[in-house]
């Protein structure tokens, strides 16, 4: 399988990822490289196996409904690279 | 104060040891830290294990213990010992940057579960270790920041991700470590640094404020030089965290109680698959020479076969680049971590930060797990990754029934030159061939030394259990040591 330009760059905007040219190419290179291996897997007879996500047997697991101490707005603000008050910023989204 | 002879002698001895000492009141908190900080003096211009290291921060805490013990408190089963910690740990207000300049200015409001337990324990958090970018990776190469040197052969790199963690520990920079394993992350550089490395089961440890990179894989896990520091650390840092909801609710066995105790009627499994192409003469040698230390000590090998083995390596680079993709998501250059100068609109905004932020590695992964679970590829791609994914377990669970442990090379091949594989990301890939079911099962698994090549460099041992087997894995790395003194050496970077 041979990844395309068109199909990298597809990819890379659905992971919001902008991308050199440079990267491009190699990505499409390496990644098609890569897709070629794990092919192998379409080829393992798996009828009837249930997907597995994860290890353990949990499910649905929640806390008691009180409420608790949680980061204060300055703390969780305090990484933010913009900021207006007690708000992160973003480009305007509407004109 | 202890002579400089003494002080670097002190570095060389293992956790347990130094606990006790600090217990007996022969040695203080402030004296070992000062050892240690002497020896990253020394050392870290070559080896470059650390992304950073608060030298006032480390004295200030083992002051702080000294004083406590002095007064009589109850100081806890750690108290004193300096710990490594790889840089994708969340220690509040201290910089925790994943090796990435998407995070390079990141002080987590908060400290993961683990910090706060290895803090009740006494222990003395000491610094932040390099890691290849956001856990991805097997040499440390793709750390946006540093290559971390092997302190074996300085021209070769210490294995990855948790290189710098692995490091610290066999350059005697810090008695103990931690590091996260998602596909063999921790196994893999302790192998090659000639160190005890352990993978706890899928949900013994929190993996609350451990930076997510593939959530279903990752765990922490402890480096030492030996199973009873090991096992030290690995007490200290599992048991149930309810704000992790993977984590389970059990009990947290005695992993010290019985741990000089050797297994008796052991079974130890032999995995074929295990011993194929792409295996290092010299690593198999090794291993079957560990494997005969077993047969001598009473233990019973069992030839076994895991089928579903030669698919691992292609399910693991689905799911966990499938579940990379989704954690990775969050850095939008909006909540925390680099944001674009450009002037740019909202999705340029996104794409733009990230495009900046992110190595080369992390996006080839974002990118392949992007494709694995887009519209028309999810079901040929990530959801039969998933039904391999339950097979492998099966296999295991197979196994599991025949042996006790399963033994085999943690990795194919000793430490490889920095530049070798950075070229070609399957080869580096195919380097955890050993190590990555493991985690797709969810099971426990440990690396311990088991000889050198002729060239001088450390071979490790893997034995794998089911779930929740640590104490069986830390008995069974007992028993090798009790035999072998490969755990006692020490590179000539540290000896000569």
């Amino acid at each position: 399988m041979i990844l395309s330009d068109e199909q990298v760059r597809w990819v890379a905007h659905l992971a919001r990822l902008e991308l050199t040219e440079v990267e491009l190419t190699a990505f499409g290179g390496q990644l098609s490289s890569i897709m070629n291996y794990v092919d192998q897997l379409r080829a393992v007879p798996t009828e009837g196996v249930e997907p597995f996500t994860h290890a353990l047997p949990l499910v649905n697991v929640l806390r008691d409904d009180i409420v608790a101490p949680s980061l204060s707005a300055a703390e969780a603000l305090a990484n933010a690279p913009a900021r207006q008050g007690d708000y992160f910023t973003v480009p305007a989204v509407l004109e | 104060m202890p002579a400089p002879d003494d002080a670097s002698s002190l570095t060389r001895l293992p956790a347990s040891e130094l606990v006790l000492r600090l217990r007996q009141g022969d040695l203080s908190a402030v004296q070992l830290a000062q050892a240690y900080l002497a020896a990253c003096d020394r050392h870290e211009p070559t080896l470059r294990a650390f992304l950073h290291l608060d030298k006032q921060l480390v004295l200030d805490r083992a002051t702080a213990i000294d004083a406590r013990r002095q007064a009589g408190e109850s100081v806890g089963a750690l108290a004193g010992l300096p710990v490594a910690l790889k840089d994708n740990l969340c220690q509040k207000g201290v910089l925790t940057t994943c090796a990435s300049k998407m995070l390079q200015n990141f002080r987590p409001p908060y400290n993961a579960t683990v910090i706060e337990r290895l803090e009740a324990a006494g222990a003395v958090c000491f610094g932040k270790t390099n890691l290849d970018e956001f856990a991805m990776g097997s040499s440390t190469e793709n750390s946006a920041f540093q290559t971390t040197r092997n302190p074996w052969d300085p021209e070769r790199i210490p294995g990855g991700s948790s290189g710098g963690s692995a490091a610290a520990v066999a350059g005697c920079l810090a008695p103990l470590s931690l590091g996260s394993d998602t596909g063999g992350s921790i196994r893999q550089p302790a192998s090659l640094c000639g160190i005890v490395g352990l993978k706890p089961t899928y949900g013994l440890v929190s993996r609350y404020g451990l930076v997510a990179f593939a959530s279903s894989l990752d765990q922490i896990g402890p480096f030492a030089h030996d199973a009873t520091g090991a096992a030290l650390l690995l007490q200290a840092i599992a048991g149930h965290d309810p704000r992790d909801t993977t984590s389970l609710n059990q009990p947290v066995p005695d992993y010290l109680a019985d741990l000089d105790q050797p297994l008796a009627g052991l079974r130890v499994g032999v995995a074929r698959e295990f011993f194929g192409e792409g295996l290092d003469p010299q690593v198999e040698q090794a291993v079957r020479t560990a494997l005969d230390v077993y047969k001598s000590q009473g233990a019973t090998l069992v030839d076994v076969s895991l089928p579903t083995s030669p698919h691992a390596v292609a399910t693991y680079y689905l799911v966990a680049t499938a579940e990379a993709s989704s954690n990775l998501a969050r850095y939008d250059g909006v909540h925390f971590g680099h944001r674009t100068e450009r002037k740019s609109n909202l999705i340029e905004l996104y794409s733009r930060s990230r495009g900046e932020g992110f190595g080369a590695e992390v996006k080839r992964r974002i990118m392949l797990g992007t494709y694995a679970l887009s519209s028309g590829y999810i079901d040929a791609y990530y959801l039969q990754s998933l039904r391999v994914r339950r097979l492998i377990l099966e296999d295991f669970q197979q196994v599991f029934r025949q042996c006790d442990v399963l033994a085999g090379p943690t990795a194919p091949t000793a430490a490889f030159k920095v530049g070798e594989k950075s070229a070609d990301p399957l080869s580096m890939y195919l380097s955890d061939i050993y190590t990555i079911s493991c985690n797709l099962a969810g099971i426990s698994g440990i690396s311990i030394p088991c000889g050198f090549t002729t060239g001088g460099l450390p071979i490790g041992l893997q034995l794998q259990g089911p779930q929740f087997a640590e104490s069986t894995l830390l008995r069974a790395a007992r028993m090798h040591e009790k035999a072998t003194d490969w755990h006692t050496r020490r590179p000539a970077l540290v000896t000569g």
